[in-house]
């Protein structure tokens, strides 16, 4: 198994509900390996997508195919390589945490004994709360369950589907540590959707954006963020004699903004060392660089294009 | 892996609160029916017995525990679909309301099984009502009031049945009467299959039995020619087993029409929920 193997290959998917067209053309492959994120603004199709792709949804035409196979065809097949979290982590309240995560498990295609059951809850950090019911659970107790959920049968490709909606910044901090433990400790591909671009920058590698049902850009996070311009802030001693420097280099309509010993420039990353060199080069000490450049900018950039 | 999730669908059952409140009705209403037939049931029997005493005379233990069997199960066979219906009305659509439902139909199990495990736990529960039923009409009703002949009156006049002759009639008419509750959990399912609520195949269920039970009771010739299609028409058919003689012909076209409506009913829950689309 490479690493550019095809794990999941989405080909011009079509949904619609009578006129309404939910999504109209997506496409996006996830190698094994990635965690791949799925952008797009509320709307632009993406659970959509992700329920089709995990056969909740039936799709209007286009191609899915995972693991090699046709999603339609081979829908078990898939299925039981796959864990995932749909929007909110849903179970039965009625039941243990335990029993929650045994009648899923019961369903997943493999035998999991009950060590395995309690090392997963373990891994997610609900150890001693096995045996409460959900009723007392928070939103994001019952998004770790939802993770150990989606592990319990140790699946090649996890989905997760806006992961850390409704988490406190710490909840988001856990699932975005938890998401990269899958990945470096336990190889799995991740196919993660959500709506926190920083968190996408953080963790993803891949990525496709998504807008009006319609794929925009898919690639490397980092080829597609570094082809773009960044907004870098320089701090430097001298801002004058810098202000000079750069209008020399013709580079004065790169200046964005001035203010005290501050500017920022919109550059390529590239420029960043040679501006860096003309500044130490001509006595201008810089005591800082930071690269403004974000997802967020780049995204909307792509969706109010 | 269909019987994995039939195993499920037996823990969710029997974890749910809502489960119990069948279970507790039928021992609540037996409990007063029985309290009630010990306490003034003579009076209750003379009142039945009172036209026909001038041409009969009534000799041994009328009011027996088969007597109270037979009330029993006529007076609650009408009410019993709506404990039925709490449950098989929730299989489907309650999954749907709690958002489980995005879960299950995401492991590699067809949804024609996730079904049809659903229907199968249904049907044990159903099972369960009524034999418990039975269990506290017959047994408990046996151990208050004694054994006996069963006297029944039906359209024909008086009918009375030879105690060693009821055992067969009591359970080949409770194998009807749970037929006929099979045909409400089957209809709830299916209803249960087009929401996205607990409450809508609940009440739609009870709102269909009771549309059909007063179609079925007027007496207009147009009425007259659906009435013998009906399900609820037949709910009742299990009094046949109860006549003398036999009528054979009537038994089997009930539970034929039963059996059509259940197939048939089936066949679109199948086909509803192969292709609903879960938005939830």
């Amino acid at each position: 198994m490479s690493d550019t193997e095809k794990i999941v290959e989405v080909k011009h998917l079509v949904k619609h509900y009578g006129k309404f067209k939910a999504v109209e053309d997506v496409s996006f492959d996830v190698l094994r390996g990635d965690v791949f994120g799925f952008l797009g603004p509320n709307g632009a199709g993406k659970s959509t997508t992700i329920r089709t792709i995990l056969s909740l949804i039936k799709p209007t035409s286009g191609d899915i195919r995972m693991f090699g196979r046709d999603l339609l065809k081979d829908r078990n097949f898939i299925l039981a390589k796959i864990g995932c979290i749909v929007e909110k982590p849903d179970f039965y309240k009625y039941l243990s945490a335990e029993k929650n995560i045994e009648i899923f498990a019961r369903l997943s295609g493999v035998n999991v004994s009950k060590s395995k059951i309690h090392e997963i809850i373990e891994f997610v950090g609900l150890k001693g709360r096995e045996k409460d019911k959900l009723g007392g659970f928070s939103h994001g107790m019952k998004q770790r369950l939802g993770i150990a959920q989606t592990l319990v049968h140790d699946p090649e490709l996890i989905i997760l589907d806006e992961p850390t909606t409704g988490l406190d910044p710490q909840g988001i901090i856990d699932i975005r540590n938890l998401i990269l433990q899958l990945k470096n400790e336990r190889n799995k591909t991740v196919l993660l959707s959500s709506h926190i671009l920083s968190e996408i920058e953080l963790i993803a590698n891949r990525m496709v954006i998504i807008n009006k049902g319609k794929t925009i850009v898919q690639g490397s996070v980092t080829e597609l963020l570094n082809a773009q311009e960044l907004i870098v802030s320089f701090t430097v001693d001298n801002i004058g004699k810098a202000q000079q420097l750069l209008e020399a280099a013709e580079m004065k309509e790169q200046i964005e903004k001035i203010e005290n010993n501050n500017f920022l420039l919109h550059i390529s990353q590239e420029k960043i060392p040679v501006i860096n060199k003309l500044f130490c080069d001509n006595g201008v000490n810089v005591f800082s660089i930071e690269s403004k450049r974000k997802l967020e900018d780049y995204f909307l950039k792509l969706i109010n294009a | 892996m269909f019987w994995k999730s039939t195993y499920n669908e037996f823990i969710k059952i029997a974890a749910k609160p809502r489960s119990y409140i069948g279970i507790g009705a039928i021992t609540l209403i037996v409990g007063i029916i029985l309290f009630a037939m010990k306490a003034d049931g003579l009076s209750f029997i003379s009142f039945v017995t009172q036209p026909f005493e001038q041409s009969l005379s009534f000799e041994g233990n009328i009011l027996n525990g088969n007597l109270i069997a037979f009330i029993i199960l006529q007076m609650l066979i009408i009410h019993v679909p709506l404990l039925i219906a709490l449950v098989t009305g929730d299989l489907v659509s309650g999954e749907g309301a709690m958002g489980t439902i995005r879960l299950l139909l995401t492991k590699p199990i067809s949804r024609t099984k996730i079904l049809f495990s659903k229907y199968l736990a249904g049907c044990a529960y159903t099972l369960i009502i009524l034999l418990w039923l039975g269990f506290l009409a017959l047994i408990v009703g046996k151990m208050l009031f004694g054994s006996g002949d069963l006297m029944v009156l039906n359209s024909d006049g008086l009918v009375v049945l030879q105690e060693k002759d009821l055992f067969w009639r009591f359970v080949c008419g409770f194998s009807l009467a749970y037929l006929s509750l099979v045909m409400i959990a089957t209809l709830s399912l299916t209803l249960s299959c087009f929401s996205e609520n607990s409450i809508g195949p609940i009440v739609s269920t009870m709102a269909i039995i009771i549309l059909f039970t007063i179609i079925g009771a007027l007496d207009l010739p147009a009425m007259q020619q659906i009435q013998p299609y009906l399900f609820t028409t037949h709910m009742v058919s299990w009094r046949n087993f109860f006549e003398d003689p036999l009528p054979v012909d009537k038994i089997i076209h009930s539970s034929m029409i039963l059996l059509l409506h259940i197939v048939a009913l089936l066949g679109i829950a199948v086909y509803k929920f192969n292709r609903k689309d879960i938005l939830s």
